[in-house]
């Protein structure tokens, strides 16, 4: 469906010229932004499009038989029809919106997890966000479940063979990530899904680092569940998306009580909703949602493909432009094919976060630190690492501001 | 438009606090180590251990060895130079003094603080406030674990 007859190519320059905020400078210099996998920036008809909702539109949702009620409603519920529309998900009953991919992954450990005994398992891997690996933590604590590892190997992937072994059938849930916010690391999230079913388990994808970058149909992902955030992918902050199998949700309670998720309510009990409101209690994020559309547009408009392609071509120049100043340690799979859109350097001389500072004072700005992946940076042995992500909007010439960046850093720092 | 003043880098790393980062002073071990603290800043993974040998309520001697970026290293090495001969209470007033000038607060005059001024200009850099703090507040929480009886602390700076 995501077939497009003419490739898309992508012209970053023209493409950031539709972005306000990459129009400012930062200390005198054109800003150069490289934090894309932390959050993305918004176009311009991402701001219009919250804008109008304020102006023209603003009411609460799925109550009031006014206008503008359902207007808002609308819009809201549009949203859910977007976003099932771009993963190829076969119903939007089966999309939950919520803040985030944290909230998002919550939901599930706190509510399938109900299911788990003392004795059952769960297994992430060691390359996990601190969001794909605390609620289960927690869920551990309160269940008497335990938790296994999915160990990476020394280029950073999944370690396949042993992940097969820790597999049994006391194993319940099986919780990745899609592409590792750290290392980049493509996961192959179908064979992971595939030997998770064998066992009965149910499978959970971290998606927000690989839905912003990598075309996701989620009829043959695998999963069972989805998570990821709009913010990391030109759409608002506090929207997030749970996509999962209406039959799984439908077997779920819900987790949080209120308005707008029940159906009847006494004094001493109450019945649920329907999927997918059951899960949405209270008042959502009715702006940042009906905003979100406009994002999708915008990655639709230039193919997720052809945005793929432009960060892939991208990383593998600024992979080479690393490799060659010497003295850095670059993390994750070399092969441009198997990772995302970002890399993960340390400076032999340079701790990270100095590195960051110097850099900020070019307009360059990275991330800096341990990318709430602490047993990860453990595994690797080091205390944090300098990361630059990339957007669509990014070019060459970003690369080569970095790159400068570092240079200047090395000379500041009487290193070269 | 722009929400900061523009303060150039060399306020941020001064001369002083460069030496200090490459030839940092002060992680010989100690020959009795009284009382130590772990401290950790989960932001950016830099590690501080603090020792200090006492006699009385006075620091004969201190150990601070730290792993991380330019200014905490540099903190750090200020701190293992001033601290022997002070009273812990004094040491703790350096700290706390220490804290509110990086929250803002004009360096204090007529005290021993060594180069400790030179790292007035981290102010400037909001985010680096806390590699700075580092090294101080493990020392705050090590003298507050000496004065609870104790012989060991672990801090983490949030």
């Amino acid at each position: 469906m995501k077939a497009t007859a003419v490739p898309t190519v992508i012209r970053p320059m023209r493409l950031a010229e539709r972005f306000p905020i990459l129009q400012r400078t930062v200390r005198g210099r054109r800003l150069v932004y490289l934090d894309n996998a932390a959050t993305t920036q918004k176009p311009q008809e991402v701001l219009d499009a919250l804008h109008h909702f304020y102006t023209h539109t603003n009411a609460n949702v799925h109550r009031g038989v006014h206008t503008l009620a359902e207007e808002a409603t609308a819009a809201y519920e549009h949203c859910r029809e977007r976003v099932a529309h771009f993963l190829n998900a076969p119903d939007p009953r089966g999309v939950v919106i919520l803040r985030n991919t944290t909230e998002a992954i919550n939901l599930v450990a706190q509510s399938w997890g109900r299911k788990l005994q003392a004795g059952d398992e769960v297994i992430v891997s060691e390359m996990e966000h601190h969001s794909n690996l605390v609620p289960w933590i927690m869920l551990a604590k309160e269940r008497g479940v335990a938790l296994k590892h999915i160990p990476i190997t020394q280029d950073g992937e999944l370690d396949l063979v042993s992940y097969r072994k820790l597999l049994s059938r006391r194993t319940r849930v099986v919780a990745v990530t899609g592409m590792s916010n750290v290392l980049g690391t493509i996961v192959p999230v179908a064979e992971v899904a595939e030997e998770a079913h064998k066992v009965g388990a149910v499978v959970v994808v971290d998606g927000a680092q690989l839905v912003p970058h990598e075309p996701v149909d989620v009829r043959t992902l695998g999963c069972d569940f989805l998570a990821f955030s709009a913010h990391k992918m030109y759409g608002p902050t506090g929207v997030g998306f749970l996509v999962g199998k209406p039959e799984l949700l439908e077997a779920m309670e819900p987790i949080f009580g209120g308005g707008e998720m029940i159906r009847e309510v006494h004094l001493d009990r109450a019945t649920w909703n329907d999927i997918p409101h059951k899960f949405e209690a209270g008042t959502p994020n009715i702006a940042d949602a009906a905003a979100f559309p406009a994002a999708l547009n915008f990655i639709e408009e230039l193919t997720v493909e052809a945005i793929r392609a432009h960060e892939r071509d991208l990383t593998a120049y600024a992979w080479e432009k690393l490799q060659s100043l010497g003295g850095l340690t670059l993390h994750g799979p070399a092969d441009p094919q198997r990772r995302g859109a970002l890399i993960s350097f340390v400076d032999e001389h340079i701790h990270p976060h100095d590195l960051a500072t110097v850099l900020d004072t070019y307009g360059v700005a990275v991330r800096a630190g341990h990318h709430c992946a602490q047993p990860l940076m453990r595994k690797l042995g080091v205390v944090a690492t300098a990361r630059a992500s990339f957007a669509a909007y990014n070019s060459r010439e970003d690369v080569d501001a970095l790159i400068f960046g570092l240079l200047a850093a090395r000379k500041y720092f009487g290193l070269a | 438009m722009s929400s900061r003043p523009e303060v150039p880098l060399d306020e941020l790393y001064r001369e002083v606090v460069m030496d200090h980062y490459r030839r940092p002073r002060g992680r010989q071990p100690l020959s009795k180590v009284d009382v130590a603290a772990k401290g950790f800043n989960p932001l950016c993974g830099d590690e501080v251990e603090v020792a200090l040998e006492l006699s009385g309520e006075t620091i004969a001697q201190a150990q601070v060895v730290s792993r991380g970026c330019a200014i905490c290293t540099a903190s750090a090495s200020i701190m293992a130079e001033i601290l022997p001969g002070k009273s812990v209470t004094q040491a703790e007033t350096d700290a706390e003094e220490f804290r509110q000038v990086m929250h803002g607060k004009p360096f204090p005059q007529d005290r021993e603080l060594g180069d400790l001024e030179a790292l007035e200009g981290v102010k400037h850099f909001p985010v680096r406030v806390k590699c700075a703090l580092l090294p101080w507040m493990t020392l705050k929480d090590a003298i507050a674990a000496f004065r609870r009886g104790e012989r060991h602390a672990q801090t983490t700076t949030e």
